[in-house]
């Protein structure tokens, strides 16, 4: 007889975890992989966080499925690890678990007023574009003229594109019937997006950056005063900074000198601009803003140093892009002061800084919320690399329920309304024949009882 | 004519092994790869053979005469990538 497959359990089906059971297949072919996934939904990010109107990238989707599904991966959704079943009931089942759970809520800013009603993480307001089902049911108001977007990263460019595409452009999009609904009746005019640093330290791609200077029927606004560097950036650059970098300060030099159009919406760019506190009366009604100017840390890093200049921008909605952060996963190790998994190449560590065997981790919750969807290939290979080793070595000894069927009836069990890949193939199939009626390239179920409804029955 | 990488790369790296002639950088391990916002083709190198077409997942790379108009600004910089530092200087041992 054959020897049995070593069994793999992948927690989290977002990219990162999608990727690893790529590489994993790849690199070492004899494993049976599952994988479980606290949403109904498979992909994490790729269908809840990158923006509507980049539907491009989505069709990485098309890969996920022919890469890892397709070939034999079963998906375990709507089940959450350290909730409806534990890291130790995992360690029964499988010869390595790996941890892919990325990061699932937001950075903070430490400012009175933060959580005032109106304002809110942008992640949440992606989550909801996104339709998620967790956030389906946030109320944003968007009957003022003027929202303030806090950060300078994509996840800024994203929320601020959103906030003001026209209905007609969001229509072609797959974004969630309820977002729709809601941006159309949308009062929201200007959005204002404040950077703490100046123009050469933006976190936006070039390309993220250039869609915002050309948006149909929006205008972008950047004070030349803000757009010139200062001494100390301006040496950075010219010593240290990256294509993008070049690209990034030339393209705000270029949307500073040219006039604005006109257009009835507009997103204006505000740099070396910190939030010092949002206030209002039972809601957000205006931010306060403090000027800052770059200086050098002696480590050589420019930060941004507060000057004594207020200013107040009036608006009904703020939305705070400074980063995602990872939360804990039960039972297993979390460094507090970094947010993540701790870990050395992907072996994740217990309390004495040894491998835990058998533990594993990649994406997000291993090395922080940074890099784009491609990081997560690299990132794979790496945590792949040392969990090929270790099977190899025969490092990782029997679970003592190893069948493949024991760990689907213990869910079929405890879940029934766990979901397949049939049962997401079931909702994939449904959403994408309703997009084809409306010419879109998919109509979202954004709640979990129509997710679990349309799974229904194959699950 | 040459191919180009539009700004909707994912640094997926499936076109680096695919490229038979190495024109796309910066390669994974490259000093600038990390910092990198995308891949960039080389236009004094590509040869045309479509196998990075092929090998995106996400369709992001077009033949110049076929690049959508929203991307053809994405000509200037692919050839501007490589204006600062050649496929030569890069693939230099």
């Amino acid at each position: 007889m054959a020897k049995a497959k070593q069994r793999v359990a992948i927690v989290g089906a977002g990219p990162a975890g999608a990727f690893a059971a790529d590489r994993l297949l790849r690199r070492h072919g004899n494993v049976e992989i599952d994988f479980f996934e606290r949403l109904p939904t498979p992909w994490g990010l790729l269908r809840g966080g990158v923006a509507p109107d980049h539907q491009e990238i989505k069709r990485l989707d098309e890969t996920f499925e022919r890469e890892t599904l397709a070939r034999g991966c079963r998906l375990f959704a709507n089940v959450e690890v350290g909730v409806d079943i534990s890291h130790a009931e995992l360690m029964r089942h499988y010869h390595a678990v790996i941890y892919a759970t990325g990061a699932q809520t937001d950075k903070s800013l430490g400012i009175p007023g933060e959580d005032l009603p109106g304002s809110w993480p942008a992640t949440q307001f992606v989550a909801w574009y996104n339709g998620h089902p967790d956030f389906r049911d946030l109320e944003f108001d968007l009957s003022g003229p003027r929202a303030v977007v806090i950060g300078n990263g994509n996840v800024a460019a994203d929320v601020t594109r959103i906030l003001t595409r026209s209905p007609a452009e969001l229509e072609r999009t797959d974004v969630a019937d309820h977002a729709l609904e809601a941006l159309r009746s949308s009062h929201i005019e200007e959005v204002v997006v404040l950077g703490r640093r100046g123009p050469a330290q933006v976190a936006f791609t070039s390309s993220e950056l250039r869609e915002l200077g050309y948006m149909d029927g929006v205008d972008l606004v950047v004070d030349p005063r803000e757009a010139e560097l200062d001494p100390l950036s301006l040496r950075w650059v010219s010593e240290r900074g990256t294509f993008t970098v070049r690209r990034n300060v030339e393209l705000l030099r270029e949307f500073a000198a040219s006039p604005p159009g006109g257009a009835a919406r507009r997103v204006v760019l505000r740099f070396l601009r910190s939030p010092a506190e949002i206030r209002g009366d039972g809601r957000v009604e205006a931010i306060d803003v403090r000027r800052n100017r770059i200086a050098q840390t002696d480590d050589g890093a420019l930060r941004a140093e507060p000057l004594d200049e207020l200013e107040t921008i009036h608006c009904g909605l703020v939305l705070r892009s400074v980063g995602y952060r990872a939360v804990p996963i039960p039972d297993v190790p979390f460094d507090e002061r970094f947010a993540v998994v701790p870990n050395r190449e992907g072996r994740v560590l217990g309390s004495d800084s040894e491998p835990l065997p058998g533990v594993y981790t990649v994406g997000w919750i291993k090395r922080g919320p940074t890099g784009i969807l491609g990081t997560n290939k690299r990132d794979a290979d790496e945590t792949v690399a040392c969990l090929a080793e270790d099977l190899a070595a025969g490092a990782l000894p029997s679970p003592p329920e190893p069948g493949r069927e024991d760990i689907a009836a213990l869910l079929a069990e405890r879940k029934p309304d766990l979901v397949t890949a049939e049962g997401w193939h079931a909702i994939d199939g449904h959403e994408r024949d309703r997009g084809r009626e409306l010419g879109r390239p998919r109509v979202k179920l954004a709640g979990r009882d129509e997710l679990l409804a349309a799974a229904g029955g194959t699950g | 004519m040459t191919y180009i990488i539009a700004g909707t790369c994912i640094k997926d790296d499936s076109c680096v092994e695919a490229c038979p002639v190495d024109c796309i950088h910066p390669k994974p391990g490259a000093p600038d790869f990390e910092t990198a916002e995308q891949l960039y083709i080389d236009p004094a190198v590509c040869i045309d053979c479509d196998a990075c077409v092929e090998a995106c997942p996400v369709d992001a790379v077009f033949a110049d005469f076929e690049t959508p108009e929203k991307f053809k600004y994405m000509l200037e910089v692919n050839a501007e990538f490589f204006a600062e530092k050649s496929t030569a200087e890069r693939t230099a041992v």
